[in-house]
Parts: structure tokens; sequence; C-alpha cells
């Protein structure tokens, strides 16, 4: 059953990702050269053609950055590299009519020297956007792809949920990929609300057999099933709410559809043991708000969701189970303006994420205490210096981690040095795969 | 009765001509009497009322941040400010230079009284996030301006004292100190030089924590805009302690644009480019 249901993911994106290292035939390939020709076509458009009108304002900024990653343990599973290094580039061409009319185009590539999953391009944007007066208010259209941010905490963003997580481009979970969507808003003294339609489902992308930070097994991209009978053409919905009152923002969101993390199924293939992605249907009440109290942020994100599976294997049924759960992050900033007489901010965090799943929970946020201290000089060099500890309540997992962000004396360059350290990490837990994948990050970019 | 009458009505008529004809002149010596807190509070608020009416106003600004070596960088940034009926000025900063920051929003809606609300957009995350509003002692962009320093001096916010008339270069100023009310304001108290005739900011000496004498700003290239609003083209702030300074240069000022309160919402701050 499940095999009729996986089908090629030719048309799952307007930028395929090539195919899964050894297995994959060359013809593969093409998609990413295909991927290079149109983000060399689109950077053009803005000097060749605009449409009619368009030509008021025109803004071309960008992204280029090298990045290599080490890995100073030796790898938990065969075939894994002790390094990584690529190239990005990330540009956006913004053009706007008089009328405050707006296209803005970001096409994004990877090029990685190692992994073949990591060199890819995508849109991160490309929508036209529109807005004007209705009443007291305001209407606003987004039309195309975009990204779209809800959320408070700084761990992970529980209530976000429009766009896909581009997990090979960092598995910190924030790197966001583009989503084709209709975007409306209203908004007015009383907040905003918010409809979203979104189809053209993006797959979740994930290492291949070399990368690091992966599951034992490979995720196998041929392998993509859905519970929708659209597949990915099913077209989610979503709507969210978000309004002031004094000191408190608060935000209310439904989504109603298929759901961006997939559930992971072990399938034997000929090759060996693979994991096939399966997106479920899913609907999920989300509520975030953060009360300012001076120097002092309260914040909280919780949702429930009804329709995902939970990571517990049922064998005879060759499936994961299903169970509707809540999970909730509450968590504080605290700021510490002009240290020691000095021009440096310190930003206290502190944040505990609850899954009601427990030990099933699909990702490694079950019952974690998260505490994070960003120090900013607010110097010319904008420095700025972050240390964070993630440890788990009921097991003995613990993520340290450091970050530290530095323009260098031409304005242009910014050097972004991140580490994170897997220590005792809890065979039961769910990124026990993590364990041995310490590593340092050095990005250089030069912007423009 | 009615002979005494007539010099009374006479009398009475020639004092309100006079009191028209001179009625600047009586304003001025009426601003100027009372204790030093009433005169302080008075003149604070004739300052401020002269700023107000512009109902919008968009500008440019470029910032010279210079260390003690004389090594100099560059800040560029645009600015959108609107005039609130009840409440502060809503104002929008928009980054240009470093490039790295490129398209980073600041939003802020000022209370007239009690803390500012103030969010940070943030484009590669496509995300608005609510600061803390204590951030106003915070250096502005590294530069040797805090956030406290960069909106309106709003008059609920401080506490007033006149001290004295002096010269202050070719004109003649009138000093006042304020003194914060907010416990986050980086500022234990502030000298600030008023010129006479238009009470314009000619020169303010801020007083840090400790009460020793940390930064002078200095206003200087007023020019009138709309027939009636003073503005500077040029802000230079010295930190006495480092030997650090940072050069404001103001351009094109527009006035009377067609911004409203839809232009400073979190909702516009997602589109701002």
């Amino acid at each position: 059953m499940l095999f009729e249901e996986t089908q090629r993911r030719t048309i799952k994106s307007p930028f395929p990702a090539p195919g899964e290292g050894g297995k994959s035939a060359p013809a593969s390939r093409l998609p990413a050269i295909f991927a290079v020709v149109l983000g060399v076509l689109v950077s053009m458009l803005p000097t060749t053609a605009y449409p009619a009108g368009f030509t008021d304002e025109v803004d071309i900024s960008g992204r280029l950055s090298t990045e290599a990653w080490l890995y100073p343990q030796s790898a938990a599973y065969p075939d894994q590299r002790s390094y990584a290094g690529g190239l990005a580039l990330e540009t956006t061409f913004y053009v706007e009519n008089d009328e405050g009319t707006s296209i803005t185009v970001t096409p994004f590539l990877r090029y990685d020297a190692g992994d073949p999953e990591r060199t890819y391009g995508d849109f991160r944007e490309a929508y036209l956007l529109m807005y004007g007066d209705i009443g007291d208010g305001e209407w606003e259209l987004r039309l195309g792809i975009d990204r779209v941010f809800w959320g408070v905490v700084e761990l992970r963003s529980l209530v976000d949920i429009i766009n896909q997580t581009d997990v090979a481009e960092h598995p910190n979970e924030k790197t966001k990929m583009g989503q084709p969507m209709a975007h409306l808003t209203w908004s007015g003294e009383w907040g905003a609300l918010e409809f979203f339609a979104t189809t053209w489902h993006r797959a979740r992308t994930y290492p291949g057999p070399r990368g690091r930070q992966r599951y034992e097994f490979i995720v196998d991209q041929d392998m993509i099933s859905y519970e929708s009978s659209a597949k990915e053409w099913n077209i989610d919905l979503a709507s969210r709410y978000s309004g002031l009152f004094g000191p408190l923002e608060i935000g209310l969101s439904v989504f109603n559809g298929t759901q961006r993390e997939p559930t992971l199924l072990p399938i034997f293939l000929d090759s060996g043991l693979v994991l096939a992605p399966r997106y479920e249907k899913i609907r999920q009440f989300g509520v975030d708000a953060q009360l300012n109290r001076g120097s002092l942020l309260l914040k909280l994100e919780a949702i429930y969701r009804a329709g995902a599976k939970n990571s517990r294997y049922i064998q005879h049924l060759n499936t994961l189970e299903e169970e509707d759960y809540a999970a909730f992050i509450l968590g504080s900033e605290y700021t510490l303006y002009s240290i020691l007489g000095s021009n440096s901010d310190l930003i206290l965090f502190a944040e505990w994420a609850y899954d009601g799943r427990g030990r099933w929970a699909t990702n490694a946020f079950e019952n974690d205490l998260f505490i994070a201290a960003r120090l900013g000089l607010n110097d010319t060099h904008g420095t700025e210096f972050v240390v964070s500890v993630l440890g788990s309540l009921n097991k003995s997992s613990r993520v340290l981690a450091g970050e530290f962000k530095r323009r260098l004396s031409s304005d242009n360059w910014l050097l972004h040095i991140e580490t994170s350290a897997f220590l005792d990490i809890d065979e039961d837990d769910f990124i026990y795969y993590v364990r041995r994948d310490s590593y340092v990050k050095i990005n250089l970019g030069y912007s423009f | 009765m009615i002979r005494s009458s007539i010099p009374r009505i006479v009398l009475t008529v020639l004092g309100s001509f006079l009191a028209i004809c001179f009625w600047p002149a009586e304003s001025y010596s009426d601003l100027l009497s009372g204790t030093a807190e009433e005169v302080g509070f008075k003149v604070a608020t004739e300052s401020r009322e002269r700023q107000k009416g512009f109902g919008n106003f968009t500008a440019s600004l470029t910032m010279t941040l210079r260390n003690k070596q004389g090594k100099e960088t560059q800040r560029s940034l645009r600015l959108k400010v609107m005039e609130a009926q009840e409440e502060g000025d809503r104002t929008l900063f928009v980054f240009d230079h470093p490039k790295d920051v490129k398209g980073t929003a600041f939003l802020v809606h000022a209370h007239k009284e009690g803390p500012d609300q103030q969010w940070l957009y943030l484009p590669a995350l496509k995300r608005v996030k609510g600061i803390s509003a204590s951030k106003q002692s915070g250096s502005f962009m590294g530069s040797e301006f805090s956030y406290e320093d960069m909106g309106a001096v709003e008059v609920g916010k401080f506490t007033h004292r006149f001290l004295r008339e002096e010269p202050c270069g070719d004109l003649k100023c009138l000093v006042l100190e304020r003194t914060p009310k907010s416990q986050d304001s980086g500022y234990s108290r502030q000298l600030v030089w008023l010129d006479r005739e238009e009470l314009r900011t000619i020169q303010v000496h801020y007083f840090d924590r400790r009460n020793e004498h940390l930064k002078t700003m200095v206003v200087e290239g007023y020019a009138k805009y709309l027939d009636r609003f003073w503005r500077s083209s040029t802000i230079t702030m010295t930190n006495l302690l480092t030997g650090k300074s940072t050069v404001l240069l103001w351009s094109d000022y527009k006035f009377g644009t067609d911004l409203d309160a839809k232009d400073f919402t979190r909702t516009a701050l997602k589109r701002i480019r």
C-alpha cells in the first residue's frame, strides 16, 4: 500500500533537490543546474524588463557566504564526514510602483562540497504585495512564495507552522523554505486578522548519508507519502488574530491541513532500511503571548495538535501511533542595559519546553529547560556573544552552545562562529543520533 | 458719576489695546515668572508645544561614528514620524547601512507618560519582536546616542527647573535642568540650553547616574520648515569619558506626507523597505 502512495519528487518543489548521494543517477543533478540557471535569469530580471509601472523603486540586496562545519568527534554512523564546506547566495530583488504595490523575489542557492543533499536552490520569496485602506483599517494581500513567522520564544517556535523548515540548511530548525500561498491581512486599531491558503507542500530537507546530525537511517525523499488524496496539492488553511492590549501582545492561530513535520516510517528496501517521510493531515490551535514588564518579558507559546503521529512504532501495523497532544513553551527574557557603565547590553533567557507526548515526542523538547545569555557590545562592529545550555529535565542529555558574531572592519563582512556540544545524550532521547555530532561552524558573509 | 466713569472706560480700552500690542512681551515675562520649577515646566511645555502640529515628516539620517583615534564609521537610516493626538509620537527607523542590518526596522510608540512600546523587525527571519521598553539607555546602533536621545522629549517624563539666562554664542539662552522620572533612564539629570526667542534646543549636557558629566550634545544648522517648524541639520554628541563622538546629519526633510497611523503598525513593519 505504502509503495503505491509514494511518488517521485519531481513536482514537489520549485527547485527539487538532487538525489540521495550514492544511489542517485547523474540525471538527478539536472535540477540543481536548472536552479542555478533560473537563479541567474531571475537576477537579470530587474535590469532587463520591469513589469509596467514598476520602475519607481528598485532595490537589490543580498548576502554571499562561505561556511565550514567541523566535527571533532568520530562519526556514529558509517559514511559520515568530519567536515563540510560550501557557499550560499541569497539575493533579494524588490520593485515597487507608486501605489506601493511591490514584487519581491529572493532566490537562494547553496553549493555543498561534500553532501549532494545540501547542494540545492529554493525560492525563499517570490510574491506580489498590495495593500490599501478599508474603512478605518487596512487590507494587505500577498500572493506567491513567502515566509511567515509566528511566535515569541527563542528556543524554537512552537506555533509557527506556515513554512517548511530547511533542516539541511541548519539543524536548529530556524531556517525556512519558501511556501506558495495567498495571505490576506485585515488590520485596524483592534489588531490584525490574517487568512492563509497554502498549497504545493514543500518536503522537509534532510542531510544525505554523508551528512552529520542525521538519523541512523537515511530519509528517502523518493518515498514521500501524504495522508491527503491531493498529495502535495492539498489546500491548507490557516488563520491568525494578533492584538495588542497595553503591555500584552497576543496571537491566536489555527491551522488545518497537511503538517510540515513528517513522521518517519522505517521501510526495508533492497538497499537496506530507509525512513519514509509521511505527511499527515492535522488541525492545530496555537496561542502565543508576550507580556512586557519593563526589563522583563514573559512569554508563552502553546499548541494543541490533532491528527498527528507520535514516535511510537507499531510494528504489526507498520505505522506510528496517532496521538492528539498539547505542548507549550514558557519563557522569560530579562535585559540589563549598559552593564557596568559600558555600552554593553546583557539579555538573559530562560525557557521551559514541554510536550504532552512525553518520551514519544517527535522532537527533543519533551521536558527541557533552556537557559541562555546574549551579550551585545553595541560597538561599531556589532559584536555579540551568546552562550546557552539546553538540558533535559528527566534525562541526562545536555546541549551546550556558544555563538560569536562580529562585523569586520570593512562594514560589509560579517563573521559568525557557532559551536554546539552534545553531552551525555541519553539512549532513550529522541536526539540520540546526534550524540557524536558536536560541531564548530564558521561562516564568513559578504552583504551587499 | 459719569465724569469719573469715562476715564475708566478709556483706561480699560487703552489697557486692552496695550495688552494686545505687548502680548508677546507679557507672555515672555509671564513665562519667566514663578518658582524655578514652575518656570522650568512652563518653558519646557512651551518649547514642546512649538514643535507640535507638524502632522508627519520623513527624513534621512547619516551617522558618523568617530572613535578616540579619529577613525570614522558611517551608518545610514531613514525615519518616518507621525504625531499622535492623544498619545506620544510614532516613529519608524529603517536601517540602510551597514548592509548586514539593511531592512531592519525599529518602531516606537511613544507615550507621554510611562514606558514607550518598541518593536524590532528582523527581515532575515521576517520576525517582529516586541522588545523591552527599558531599552532607552542602550546605545543606538553603536553610536554615542542612546535610544532615549533619539525621540522627542516628552515633558511628562521629566521634572524641570529653570536655572538662569545666559548668552550662548550669538543667542541668548534659557538654561533648564531636567530630571528623568524613569528609573530606566541612563541619566541622573540633563542641562538644556534653549534659545530665548524660539525655544529651540541649542545644547544639552547629560549627567550619568553617578552625576558625572557624561556627554554633550550640540545642535546646529536650524532651518524653518512650513514657515513654523525649526529643524536642525547637524547634531553632535560627544562622550567626555571615552572621547568618542557621533555626528548626525539630517537631510531630505519632507513634511505633510501621506503617512498615517496605518503606517506605524506591526503589520506595516513587516512590509517596510
